[in-house]
């Protein structure tokens, strides 16, 4: 019982987090908008033209796309720590978000170049072939290298051999929309566009419930494969669904917000600290109420600290995500030389 | 025909399509404990994988209650059989109570939740293993031998008819050890619970099994009944044991023997002397003893450590034949130790008593009682 009101209270804290996340996003910025307005302008009532501006063209849908992607890294690092049995395992630190952008940019800049304009599936539908690229790759490694340390080492390399690529692509790609290319592929949440969120969340929302709906054969696979395949599941299935689940849930991210460092990774660690639990089916809705108010968190540090001047999110979430991953390194170095 | 439960049919197994073990047949019925017995390395976990569906087998067929195991489907299987493995399970952050409650996965519901009747019989399984104050504790802090018993509580909440043990006894001491084939003893009497499992413990597999079975080189090389297998010089051939003894009555296990020409003389019988024959051994003396009676409890390790054993058939006198050999020895040695004090004024005792005097008037003798 005391337990269950442990796990109440936390998503009490999670709900309240990203509750005042998302009005501070719309709230907040080189223009502050009062509450009032803001609640005057969604429900339709008579307000300030500029003020509705703002909020309906810029903040609240950069903020609602911001907290799904949020929520996606977040789910998505908890699915690969899962897999690896590693708990630093994240899109980000297996080169997966990297791949995912590699791609992206290479569909963007061809499609500069015939003067096409990429659709936000096209733009999916090219991050997640990235995204499989190296998750592929990754899976590969992972037969051969025993230590998990250097599966990481190799997912990093990964990472920066795609990240180069990509540098090399934008570098050249000509004309003005390099500019916003660069502002890509340093990783930002800026300019998402309605029809942008309207593709994320349905995205995001069906793999999410995806996800939701495979918390029992995730809790199996915590007690390692022998004991889960006598439980009765099938290994084989369930790892191909939980690749390509997190594989499209990174792959939106990096589509629209280019790569987000190590939300992945702080946020499940963060929330299992919060919950005492790391039980699938509460551990999955958790993070993405987690990964949704840590990266609007973020966001709005990102882009009103040095205003007008806009940080990329990475840069932001670095600051916050790299302590929570050196802890955990020192946490599991200590409990291996105990036992 | 006799019925049995879980059978193989020329299973081969190995790896990569290496066979390892070919034409394996083992046979149990319900409510039978079958074990595997062998040296390191002879391919018991491989022959249990391949029976439980870890491994595919090369060739043949497992059959459980009448059905190709290969054919049952995950979650039939998993009411069916349950497991103890020596795979290290790392689960985060759980509680051992977690831990064996995911033993209750093939029952319940779509996401898992545990009903009142799972609960209860995650209670019962663990109050069976005696664990019950480990319940709340983090499954990464407990000892090896703590999680060994939560492994076979898991194991027993999903209650299977067939239960399989990988090597269950190795990292619990011999409380433990006992506690847990008694465990399994009970619940394969009163519950009819099959048992299939691997161990390393000799005279713990002789006790408690009903049928066990051997494996070396490529095949099973003896199934049987322990009568069976435990014949005289059969266990070290199975093992190739290269050093010492092991008796196969008594579970008696030797060190090899000191090299070389009696120095001592142990007078001894009724369990006196082995502590004795086992400080000469580490010593490194080599040494004699006699009279002893072939049904003596000193018997076995005097057999397997002295340079000679002066013996006599089972509740006989001591011929003078023998008591002339016993002081031909005596007169070899440096010295004479006796570890035997009123028992020498029974009336068997009496040979036994001259040869103490015979080596007290050489002065060699040593009375240790």
């Amino acid at each position: 019982m005391r337990k269950k009101s442990r796990y109440i209270a936390a998503f009490m804290i999670l709900m309240i987090l990203l509750g005042a996340a998302l009005a501070a996003n719309v709230c907040i910025g080189s223009v502050s908008v009062p509450v009032s307005q803001v609640w005057d302008i969604l429900m339709g009532e008579q307000a300030d033209e500029v003020y509705r501006n703002i909020v309906m063209q810029i903040r609240l849908p950069r903020a609602l796309g911001g907290a799904a992607m949020g929520g996606a890294l977040a789910l998505s690092g908890y699915l690969l720590q899962t897999f690896f049995h590693n708990p630093i395992a994240s899109p980000f630190t297996l080169g997966i978000s990297s791949g995912a952008k590699m791609v992206v940019a290479l569909a963007m800049v061809a499609a500069l170049g015939s003067s096409l304009q990429v659709s936000s599936w096209g733009l999916i539908a090219a991050a997640f072939a990235g995204a499989m690229i190296c998750m592929g790759f990754v899976i590969l490694m992972s037969r051969f290298v025993e230590q998990m340390s250097m599966l990481i080492v190799s997912g990093v390399m990964i990472g920066y051999i795609c990240s180069a690529v990509t540098d090399f692509v934008v570098t050249f790609a000509d004309d003005s929309d390099i500019v916003n290319l660069h502002n890509w592929s340093m990783g930002s949440f800026s300019g998402i566009t309605w029809d942008n969120v309207a593709v994320i969340w349905i995205v995001i929302f069906t793999a999410s419930v995806c996800v939701f709906l495979m918390s029992k054969p995730i809790s199996a696979y915590q007690m390692g494969e022998a004991y889960a395949k006598n439980m009765g599941l099938n290994i084989p299935l369930f790892r191909v669904l939980l690749v390509l689940l997190s594989s499209i849930l990174s792959a939106c991210v990096a589509a629209f917000a280019g790569p987000v460092s190590f939300v992945g990774i702080a946020v499940p660690h963060l929330t299992k600290r919060l919950f005492g639990t790391a039980k699938p089916i509460l551990m999955i809705p958790a993070c993405f109420l987690g990964g949704a108010s840590f990266c609007l968190g973020c966001d709005l540090l990102a882009r009103s600290l040095f205003a007008p001047t806009e940080l990329s999110i990475s840069t932001v979430t670095a600051v916050f995500g790299a302590p929570v991953v050196i802890v955990i390194m020192l946490k599991g170095k200590r409990e291996r030389t105990e036992s | 025909m006799e019925e049995f439960y879980f059978y193989t049919k020329g299973l081969t197994v190995g790896y990569h399509g290496v066979p390892l073990i070919k034409e394996v047949e083992l046979r149990l019925k319900r409510g039978e404990i079958l074990t595997l017995i062998g040296p390191n390395g002879a391919g018991k976990t491989t022959i249990l994988k391949s029976m439980i569906r870890q491994l595919e087998p090369l060739g043949g067929v497992v059959y459980l209650d009448g059905q190709n195991v290969q054919k049952i489907s995950g979650k039939d299987l998993a009411r069916k059989l349950s497991v103890v493995l020596t795979n290290r399970v790392h689960p985060e952050m759980m509680t051992c109570k977690d831990v064996v409650a995911t033993g209750r996965y093939p029952y319940t519901g779509k996401f898992g939740v545990l009903s009142k009747e799972d609960h209860r019989i995650v209670d019962e399984s663990m109050r069976l293993v005696h664990i019950q104050e480990l319940g709340p504790r983090d499954f990464s802090r407990i000892s090896d031998g703590q999680k060994q018993r939560v492994m076979l509580a898991r194991a027993l909440c999903q209650k299977p008819e067939l239960i399989v043990l990988d090597e269950p006894t190795s990292f619990l001491d011999i409380r433990y050890k006992l506690e847990f084939l008694s465990i399994l003893q009970n619940l394969s009497r009163t519950k009819n619970l099959s048992v299939l499992m691997s161990l390393h413990e000799l005279d713990l597999a002789g006790r408690i099994s009903d049928k066990i079975a051997c494996i070396h080189g490529d095949c099973v090389e003896r199934f049987g009944t322990p009568e069976e297998i435990f014949t005289k010089g059969y266990i070290p051939q199975l093992y190739q044991m290269t050093a010492g003894s092991y008796d196969e009555l008594t579970g008696n296990l030797e060190l090899p023997p000191a090299e070389g020409k009696p120095e001592v003389f142990v007078i001894g019988g009724a369990g006196s002397g082995t502590a004795v024959y086992r400080r000469l051994q580490r010593s490194g003396i080599p040494f004699a003893t006699g009279v002893l009676w072939q049904n003596d409890l000193d018997y076995p390790s005097a057999k397997a450590l002295a340079a000679e054993v002066v013996e006599e058939k089972a509740f006989s006198r001591i011929r003078p034949e023998k008591l002339q050999r016993a002081k031909e020895l005596v007169d070899g040695c440096r010295e004479v130790i006796c570890t035997l004090g009123e028992e020498l004024e029974g009336g068997l005792g009496t040979e036994l008593k001259e040869l103490a005097e015979y080596a007290g008037l050489q002065g060699k003798l040593k009375t240790y009682v």
